[in-house]
């Protein structure tokens, strides 16, 4: 989708303020929301690709204003109303429904450690060659779809080279949906800061995108 | 209610009261009691989580891996070729940090690593990104000015080197492998992670030599 969460090139958000000495969580609700979120998330109820979109969907306008911690809160809950962990009643009341029974919760504390470690791998058995080879030139397709992308709109229409062939990678436009990870060859890209940017891109420099093969023409 | 202060800015707010932390506070809180309260997740599972970050996985590990390869030439090379066995062999990886690329810096390359559409970044290695690497100023300025975006952190580069701005916009995690810096010929292992910081490791910083 368009949204404002794809703002690679866009002019007018700030200059960049690091912070000195910086927490790695600036108040105990982040903390607990970072982990909240993992924790419901071995509820395996949905994918990464998935979080990502329920992020994406937070309106421009608040998107922009909220914190990191607060997107993740809002898809969360958004999440969990829409799979039925919880209801809009629970929500609201902060207890559960009567009646409702009780869950084992499947991250326990001694799984923390493994989970993590395991992690959630995105590369899959390949399914047949890749259409694109080292070397090829490659033209990013104009596809402007409404669901979730990782194509961001600034490198649509540009040409590049293929620099690296990773093989096979979950495809997040179908994982997101629920419609399937349907693998297919995800290829390091490399871009002229000139053909992304024209005479405002600096002539040395590059930029290099990992990009599904959904997403590519030959140049 | 639209918010007004930008997502680096974690001050309380004043002007109506739109969502201000103690507010989201409670948010938390008392979603947090509901899940436990319906046993969807555990308390203690959650504080695991969360020492994890704080105390477990951070840029030290980063640091190790590149002190690792400025004193190893055969691991570097293993290293630069394929990332993620050579990381694991020194204890990391895992969530976010499945598939691994190292870039190196040199005097003619400079790298810069981002994510345009979201906050993807290197956990296992790095931690836990910092709020400025999660802004809209920096995702959406490192693609099209990486210099100005350098300079604000005092990098300034000459005009002949290369910038290499990597989008991470698959789930393959970028970390820049920094120049040694000079004068660092006798030191341990050990005493070189010691100089290596997270901003290098992100590519917005160079390494200054010891005492320099």
């Amino acid at each position: 989708m368009n949204g404002v969460h794809d703002m690679g090139g866009m002019h007018g958000l700030g200059p960049v303020a690091p912070e000195a000495d910086e927490p790695i969580f600036h108040a105990p609700w982040e903390a607990r929301t970072l982990a909240l979120t993992l924790a419901v998330g071995a509820w395996g109820k949905w994918n990464i690709d998935a979080s990502r979109h329920a992020r994406e969907l937070i309106p421009g306008a608040y998107y922009l204003g909220m914190r990191y911690y607060e997107k993740w809160l809002t898809a969360l809950v958004s999440q969990m109303l829409q799979t039925g962990l919880i209801t809009a009643e629970e929500l609201a009341s902060g207890r559960p429904d009567p009646g409702s029974p009780k869950a084992d919760p499947p991250l326990t504390p001694e799984r923390v450690d493994p989970a993590l470690r395991r992690g959630g791998p995105a590369d899959r058995p390949a399914e047949r060659e890749p259409r694109f080879q080292l070397g090829d030139r490659v033209r990013a397709r104009n596809l402007n779809p409404t669901g979730h992308t990782r194509l961001p709109r600034y490198v649509r229409g540009r040409s590049g080279v293929v620099e690296q062939v990773h093989g096979a990678h979950v495809f997040p436009d179908t994982n997101a949906h629920g419609l399937g990870e349907r693998p297919q060859p995800l290829y390091g890209v490399r871009f002229t800061a000139r053909e992304l940017w024209g005479d405002a891109g600096h002539p040395h420099d590059v930029v290099r995108l990992d990009l599904w093969e959904a997403y590519l023409e030959r140049a | 209610m639209a918010h007004d202060h930008p997502d680096h800015d974690d001050h309380p707010h004043d002007a109506a009261g739109q969502h201000p932390p103690s507010d989201v506070a409670l948010r938390v809180q008392a979603l947090e009691s509901l899940l436990v309260d319906k046993g969807l997740v555990d308390p203690d599972a959650l504080d695991a989580i969360i020492d994890t970050y704080e105390h477990k996985v951070g840029p030290r590990n980063g640091a190790r891996v590149v002190a690792r390869a400025w004193t190893d030439p055969a691991y570097k090379a293993r290293l630069l070729a394929d990332a993620t066995g050579p990381i694991a062999e020194l204890g990391y990886g895992g969530r976010q940090g499945e598939h691994m690329v190292v870039v190196e810096n040199t005097p003619q390359v400079h790298n810069l690593v981002v994510c345009t559409l979201c906050s993807c970044y290197p956990w296992p290695v790095l931690g836990l990104p910092p709020v400025w690497y999660k802004s809209n100023a920096y995702r959406s300025r490192a693609v099209i000015d990486p210099r100005g975006v350098l300079a604000e952190f005092g990098t300034r580069l000459d005009d002949e080197v290369e910038v290499r701005v990597w989008d991470s916009t698959a789930e393959v995690r970028y970390l820049v492998l920094p120049e040694r810096p000079a004068g660092t010929e006798g030191l341990s292992e050990e005493d070189l992670a010691a100089l290596v910081t997270r901003d290098a490791m992100v590519g917005v910083a160079k390494l200054a030599a010891p005492g320099g």
